[in-house]
């Protein structure tokens, strides 16, 4: 039998987790596109808008990002089509994220005073430049924080993409174990990669809120 | 032909009836005091002529053109009226200047330089020169105040409509934000302003305008108001009469 040494272990870990950072920044960012497009749709005065943005706010948010996992990996295979794990790990988590990104925007955007709006009105700027210019400036100071903190959560959720195959830092974990028998030290050593990964944004996330909380009063 | 016209305006919060057939014509330079009791429906009749609460029944016509609900129309309308607040509502992420130039750029495309230039002349006219590059956090709420008045001045409205304007402010501040509005009923601007200041609306006002229960009791200019009320209403108001 071959023998692994520590470093074998930590060095084809530190490997599959540039995948975990990969699935992790792309999902985000598209998250994060999808979801102000999702956040505008939800606050627009359309109550056809509003409607499609909170059904897919709750169809997403109400079901286990497991289940949309497979959905977005098996379900194109009714159709004939293979889609490639990655691709479904990527529209999965994306799907995922914009929603609950839309939902902590819209948070934001509803913490700015209703008077703001109105001063905006008053003035005679439109819907769209009261929103550009008064109301989005605001609530983005407000998002940062929370917004940074929700990308841990998207990290974490990259783990369940092993599911479908997608090799990343959990599924990696669990090939070495198969091969290593040793569950505790590899498993141990997925641990701490991962909190390596999310301490770090927690604790940015919290600094900031600090920072911007301390800067809006100063106002 | 007059400035603003009020017909048979009516206003609910569904079954509430806040105004009950309000009818008034303001002509262009009045300066006009809506004074009564709180829930009377003074705030609630000045935000309609804004078109920030609709209206159910009745019209209101600002030189020609009626408040509606389409978008459009409304932005059309507002260029022409300007609104200032209780809570002056300043946007807080813009120095004062910015405040000043954000309507006259994205309404009315002036160019930066253009509207800077105005921003200035009119943070001078409330007494606010060196204060461009403040930020609202940053002064006081009768300073903030002028500020929302310049605000509104920089669009070049026909009227101003003034919420409240003095009654978040400490004692104190009041009379800095009343000595502009002096100044613009001086030199002749449209003022209609829901207001507490009985002193000021005597000596500044051309005529007051009394309301109760949604409904318009009195109107005359301030002597006949304050010597000579018709209704008990207006009495007990003015403290004439016990309640």
């Amino acid at each position: 039998m071959m023998a692994f040494s520590t470093w074998d272990i930590i060095r084809n870990l530190l490997l599959a987790t540039r995948w975990t950072i990969a699935l992790s920044l792309a999902a985000f960012i598209g998250g994060g596109l999808l979801g102000f497009l999702i956040l505008v749709l939800r606050i627009i005065p359309s109550r056809a808008a509003g409607l499609a943005a909170r059904a897919y706010i709750e169809i997403f948010q109400g079901t286990p990002l497991l289940m949309q996992l497979f959905l977005a990996f098996f379900a194109p295979a009714l159709f004939g089509m293979n889609v490639p794990a990655w691709v479904a790990a990527f529209c999965a988590l994306t799907a995922w994220s914009a929603a609950f990104l839309a939902e902590i925007w819209r948070g934001c955007v509803q913490a700015v005073p209703l008077g703001q709006w109105e001063a905006g009105a008053s003035l005679g700027l439109s819907y769209a430049a009261q929103l550009r210019h008064i109301v989005l400036p605001q609530a983005l100071r407000l998002a940062i924080a929370p917004t940074v903190g929700f990308m841990v959560q998207v990290v974490k959720g990259t783990a369940l993409t092993s599911i479908i195959g997608f090799v990343e830092l959990s599924k990696a974990g669990s090939i070495i174990t198969n091969a290593t028998f040793a569950p505790f030290t590899v498993y141990g050593c997925v641990a701490l990669i991962y909190f390596a990964l999310c301490w770090p944004i927690s604790f940015g996330s919290r600094w900031l809120e600090g920072k911007l909380n301390v800067a809006h009063h100063a106002h | 032909m007059s400035l603003i016209t009020l017909t048979d305006l009516h206003k609910s919060y569904g079954p509430h009836e806040v105004l009950k057939g309000i009818s008034l014509t303001i002509e262009a330079g009045e300066v006009i005091a809506l004074i009564g009791k709180s829930g009377s429906g003074k705030s609630t009749l000045l935000r309609c002529i804004n078109g920030l609460e609709p209206f159910q029944r009745g019209g209101i016509d600002i030189t020609g053109l009626p408040v509606t609900t389409n978008p459009a129309e409304l932005r059309a309308l507002r260029q022409r009226v300007g609104m200032i607040f209780q809570q002056f509502n300043l946007f807080p992420h813009m120095t004062v200047g910015r405040n000043v130039m954000l309507a006259p750029m994205v309404v009315k495309k002036q160019s930066k330089a253009h509207a800077e230039a105005t921003a200035r002349q009119m943070l001078d006219r409330v007494g606010l020169a060196g204060r461009f590059d403040s930020y609202p956090g940053q002064m006081s709420g009768g300073q903030q105040q002028r500020v929302a008045i310049a605000r509104a001045l920089a669009m070049e409205p026909l009227a101003l409509l003034c919420d409240e304007i003095t009654s978040a402010l400490d004692p104190e501040l009041v009379n800095e934000v009343l000595a502009v509005m002096r100044d613009l009923a001086r030199q002749g601007m449209t003022l209609v302003m829901v207001t507490h200041e009985m002193r000021f609306a005597r000596e500044v006002c051309h005529r007051l305008v009394f309301m109760h229960q949604g409904r318009i009791h009195e109107v005359g200019p301030p002597a006949e108001i304050f010597t000579a009320p018709k209704t008990t209403e207006l009495r007990q108001f003015i403290g004439l009469e016990p309640v």
